[in-house]
Formats: C-alpha cells, structure tokens, sequence
C-alpha cells in the first residue's frame, strides 16, 4: 500500500487513486503523417524502467484532480510529487496550492530537464 | 410541482425501525440521518479576486481557499472539495434562491454554479464512539492533531466515497454519502457503532 501525498489534499491511501501510466507522452501533431511502427511506438511502448518513474495519477476519491508522480519501481518510493501542465497553468492555480499542506512536495514540471 | 414532493433521506427504511427500537443509547454515541439539504457545487478560478469577493458577499462567509476546510454562515456552509471547486449545504428547499442570487452576482465571471440537491444524503455521527466507529472504515488520519473541527475531506468510507465534515470535539461528523449508497453506508455505520450503544 502506498501513501501518496496528493498536491492538493495531501497524504492519503492508494486505494483513494487512480493509476494513468506513463507521464509525459506528448501526442503526435499529426498522426496521419506518421508511418505503422511510428504511430505503434507512441500507442503501446512504453520505457518500463528499473529505478525511477514519472507516471500520472488521479485522485479518483478525493478532488479528482490529476497531477504526476515520480516514484522508484523496485522500492515503491516515491520521491516527488508535482502538478499536471504547462508552466502558465501551474501558475494559475498557484494561489490555491500554496496554502495547500503538501506545499512543500509540489514542484512545477518545469523544473526538470 | 416540486413543493408538493416530500424530502426524505435514503435509509429512512432503516432509520424509522431504529428509532421505534429506541436505540441510539449506550454511552451517547449516536448515528442519525438528517434531512437531505440543498447542496450546490460552485466552481471558479481561486486566483480571481473578484470571483472570491463576489461569492463572499453573496454567501456571508468567506470562500475557504485552504484545503480541506470548511467555512460557514447562518444558511450555508461551504466544504473545499478541491483547488477550484466547493459544496455550498443549505437548509432544505433554499438551494434554488441562493443559486439564482449566486448567478447574478457572479455575471460574467468565469463560474460555474449547479444544483447538485439529490446528490448527496447527509447522516451525523456524533459521541465519544464516533471517531473510534468511522476509524474502523476510514484511512484518513483522524486523530485531533489531524482533523479537527472546520475540517472536511472527500475519502472512502468502508471502500464507499464520501465527504466527511468534522462539527465538534463531543466528536460531531457529518457524513455525506451518495444517494444510492446511503443505505449501505447506514447499515455499515450502524453495525459499526453498536459497539458503543451498548
């Protein structure tokens, strides 16, 4: 069982989330121009890693909000926790996180290369 | 038409045979349902100044931009249910004047204001029993030094989902399941709180 520290509620039981795979998988811009394999490859392969892995998760049962996770796949530790989007949308919902409790976990996705 | 129906909550098969057991004793541990109320979801960007001056003034209270907080005037109280998104609870049947005042006021504000009435049925859980009971069901951290009085949380009660609002010390908790599953959640907490009834 993990303990995940929603951004926006803070910690609660993984029963109360929903798991959404892989994080930062950007969509074609234009599907129709890829080949078979280049549109297979965005569909199904993933990067599977043994250490550590950036993966979206709803809080299905809480305020339903998405937001990404990184966590370590042979320890179950999860070493961040940061909001879904670009930049212009952290910032507009920056006010309300920021009196949130799990201030401090919550780190723009900007911020990592 | 709608004034003619009679609001009832969704376990009253079962709460009008506990009451003609005359349960609810014990050691003062009680389990009630109360009468469904209005409910309204709000929602609106907390980063817009004039969205939360506006609701302010219409509601009497301030909007709560904390998480899991709650904050209450004479004929509403507004539940945090996420980062741009609250629950306004009336007094049954005043649900649709305060909608209407919300809309007006609001304008052209980036808003959203729905009646959200028959979502939710609402039961109280109040007594020295009531925080053991609900921490038989519940993986939030109850404890005082984790929610206290003013706190509400969106959570899972007995794999059910719902909103937990903490009223008092005696302790005091409002529970609001969804409709359909009020029948199960009462029977749960009823087993739950026997215990305690004793």
């Amino acid at each position: 069982m993990l303990t995940i520290n929603c951004p926006w509620c803070g910690p609660r039981d993984e029963t109360e989330f929903g798991f959404g795979g892989e994080a930062h998988r950007t969509r074609p811009a234009d599907p129709s121009a890829l080949s078979d394999a280049e549109w297979a490859e965005f569909l199904f392969m993933r990067t599977n890693p043994k250490g550590l892995h950036r993966e979206r998760w709803v809080h299905s049962h809480g305020c339903r909000r998405w937001f990404n996770v990184e966590r370590h796949t042979v320890t179950n530790e999860i070493t961040r926790v940061y909001q879904m989007g670009s930049a212009s949308e952290a910032a507009e919902t920056a006010p309300a996180a920021e009196q949130a409790p799990a201030t401090a976990a919550i780190e723009k996705q900007g911020s990592r290369s | 038409m709608a004034d003619t129906l009679i609001r009832q909550g969704g376990a009253t098969r079962f709460t009008q045979a506990v009451a003609s057991l005359g349960a609810n004793t014990g050691n003062g541990t009680r389990l009630a349902e109360l009468t469904p109320p209005g409910q309204i979801n709000l929602r609106g960007r907390p980063s817009d100044p004039r969205f939360v001056r506006t609701v302010g003034a219409v509601l009497g209270c301030v909007l709560p931009l904390n998480a899991n907080t709650v904050t209450s005037a004479a004929e509403v109280t507004v539940l945090w249910l996420g980062p741009d998104e609250w629950l306004l609870v009336t007094p049954a049947g005043e649900e649709t004047a305060l909608i209407a005042r919300l809309r007006e006021a609001l304008g052209d504000i980036h808003a959203a204001v729905t009646d959200v009435t028959g979502n939710r049925t609402r039961l109280r859980l109040s007594g020295p029993g009531a925080r053991e009971t609900l921490m038989k069901g519940c993986s939030l951290d109850l404890h005082p030094r984790g929610f206290r009085p003013g706190q509400c949380a969106q959570t899972l009660l007995a794999r059910g989902g719902i909103i937990l609002h903490q009223i008092d010390d005696a302790p005091t908790y409002d529970i609001y399941p969804r409709r359909s599953f009020s029948e199960y959640t009462w029977m749960w907490l009823s087993d739950a709180v026997a215990e305690y009834q004793r």
